[in-house]
């Protein structure tokens, strides 16, 4: 019970993020690199200002998957990064903090051209 | 003073044409009627989809030159164009003809534009020209849009390169011995090319509505030396697609020009647009080209056809001038061609 | 722009068809709320097997990453996304199909200078404008807690 309570919100939360953004593509003919930028950038402020956590423990992977989720995961990593190592930490923490996402992108991004061709759209 | 219609005192002929196209063109209402498909993969058994689209040069000049008989030595020029960065579909897939050779840029308007400017040659005398155009979907998606397994919505305005090359011979040399006789000859009559003409139209997934005055500006200055919409069997545009084409219908009206009964738009015949998810229609220089010679010169030349007004359509624009917030100049080249008996 | 231009613009954006803005959002609604709870049932799933929370809302995003570039690569990813819009946009999948559809497409130009260089076209700048905002966020809080 208590998970598919966590899985409907996570369904909701996720789903508005997707919504505000197919309202800003469509209204506002932002291309979706820039939805992406934007996404993060929010993720990043909103992780900043602290509004962002309490979302995260409200709906899990509804916060975490969406690419504001990203941005948080950097500005924790900052957060962290300077309070165990002051100043230094700026340089540090946001890359080691997504490492593990940013990596795997590119690697099976790398694979993916090794094996596949590209297909005409039908 | 507007520049005047150029009208050839000879007959230029269109001796012969050719089409070759893709699996999505191929099925769509014009299907069948093509020269030359690939219905497997688009790819015309090359690696790269720029070259697949010199493949579709390559095949439709040969497949036009074996129509009409004439060999490499026969032909004084060819003039042809993409939409390609340094007009690459022609340069390398016209590289193996020994025919003296001209590169065009115009957009999607490259077909009327080499169609005109073959004829122009031919004005000089007794000459033989060839006028090849292409586009290539996936060449075309990679270079103005996106990567083609790239997960984006298109909008209701925006329209679906098309996969397709097109080759038009054209002579001012007698020839009567090759034209058979009691058939109707596609004839250029008339040329009056387009000025460049910008509305401050931006959205690349609008172009109908950029190119759409360009080609009302052309017709307006032919209509306006004395002609009517209801001289014409067919007025036909490029590739202004659904949107284009009723501002097009919308703008000459406003002048006093009704054109609504004989406009046709080559975008909007070579798909089933509303069942195909091709949105406003084709476009490319590959859309007017194949739909000029599979469909219109056939209809000439079995007298369906008579006097045809044609509209080349290209919105001049480059992804990098777009980045930089310029916005899109179209432009319209008008060429008349009638069903005459040799 | 002089009158004639933003009128005929305002003529031609009036005139346009209109995306269907409310079936899109009912599709991204729908698709985005189900790519998040399947990385939020990996999360938990992976938790399951010992993994710290950390590292397994990590695994839960890789896997999702995972299935995007298959996705994408067996050229499933664009047909599905063009319903999809934003549902598969948003979360870190669009993201994934971004790069992996640029790596793909530039493979005729070589891996250096096509995969290599284009593999960035839009991740390059998720990347540089989350670190850079991280950065200066970092900075801020740096003198706010220390003065």
């Amino acid at each position: 019970m208590e998970i598919l309570m966590s899985c409907i919100k996570a369904f909701i939360v996720g789903g508005l993020f997707c919504v505000i953004a197919q309202v800003l593509i469509d209204k506002t003919k932002l291309n979706p690199a820039r939805i992406l930028v934007s996404y993060v950038v929010a993720g990043v402020i909103l992780g900043a200002v602290g509004v962002y956590k309490p979302l995260l423990d409200f709906a899990g992977g509804g916060a975490a998957t969406p690419l504001t989720g990203f941005g948080y995961t950097i500005s924790r990593g900052v957060k962290e990064a300077v309070d165990a190592e002051g100043l230094i930490g700026v340089l540090k923490g946001g890359i080691t903090a997504t490492a593990g996402g940013i990596t795997a992108a590119l690697f099976f991004g790398l694979l993916a051209s090794l094996i596949f061709k590209s297909k005409p759209k039908r | 003073m507007a520049h005047k219609i150029i009208k050839p005192e000879m007959k230029i002929k269109i001796l012969s044409s050719a089409s070759v196209v893709g699996r999505e063109e191929d099925r769509g209402p014009l299907g069948g009627s093509f020269d030359i498909t690939d219905t497997k993969d688009d790819r015309f058994g090359m690696e790269t989809w720029e070259k697949s689209e010199s493949e579709m040069q390559r095949l439709a000049l040969g497949c036009a030159m074996n129509k009409c008989g004439m060999s490499e030595d026969k032909i004084d020029a060819m003039l042809a164009g993409d939409l390609l960065n340094q007009c690459v579909g022609s340069n390398y897939g016209l590289s193996e003809y020994r025919i003296p050779y001209f590169g065009l840029y115009g957009a999607c308007s490259t077909a009327a534009e080499s169609i005109m400017l073959a004829s122009i040659m031919c004005m000089s005398g007794h000459m033989r020209c060839a006028a090849v155009t292409s586009s290539h979907f996936c060449s075309a998606e990679r270079q103005f849009r996106y990567p083609l397994e790239y997960g984006g919505q298109r909008a209701p305005t925006s329209q679906w390169t098309v996969t397709g090359s097109g080759a038009f011979i054209l002579s001012s040399e007698d020839d009567s011995n090759i034209i058979s006789g009691g058939e109707y000859v596609p004839c250029v009559t008339e040329l009056l090319p387009g000025y460049v003409v910008d509305h401050g139209i931006s959205d690349i997934n609008n172009m109908g509505a950029a190119m759409a005055p360009a080609a009302a500006d052309t017709l307006l200055r032919y209509f306006k030396e004395g002609h009517s919409p209801s001289e014409f069997d067919m007025i036909i545009t490029g590739d202004l697609g659904r949107e284009g084409s009723s501002i097009l219908i919308d703008l000459l009206d406003a002048e006093g020009y009704d054109i609504s009964a004989v406009h046709a738009d080559c975008g909007k015949m070579i798909y089933n647009i509303d069942l195909e998810d091709k949105h406003a229609g084709g476009s490319g220089c590959g859309c007017s080209a194949v739909v000029m010679s599979a469909h219109i010169l056939r209809n000439i030349k079995e007298g369906i056809l008579s006097d045809v007004l044609f509209v080349g359509t290209g919105a001049l624009m480059s992804p990098l001038t777009l980045n930089q917030g310029s916005t899109i100049p179209g432009i319209g080249h008008l060429v008349r061609i009638r069903g005459d008996k040799i | 722009m002089n009158t004639s231009e933003q009128t005929y613009k305002k003529y031609a954006d009036a005139r346009a068809v209109k995306s269907p803005i409310l079936k899109n959002c009912i599709w991204a609604f729908c698709s985005g709320g189900f790519i998040c709870t399947i990385g939020h049932l990996l999360k938990m799933l992976y938790m399951n097997f010992g993994i710290s929370e950390d590292n397994s809302a990590m695994t839960a995003s890789v896997s999702l990453v995972f299935i995007a570039i298959l996705l994408t690569g067996i050229g499933v990813f664009d047909n599905i996304a063009k319903h999809t819009g934003a549902g598969t946009l948003v979360p870190i999948t669009g993201f994934a199909n971004a790069v992996a559809s640029c790596a793909i497409d530039t493979k005729s130009e070589g891996y250096i200078l096509g995969v290599g260089a284009k593999i960035f076209t839009v991740a390059g700048p998720v990347i540089l404008y989350g670190i850079s905002s991280g950065v200066i966020y970092g900075i801020i809080y740096y003198f706010l807690t220390r003065m």
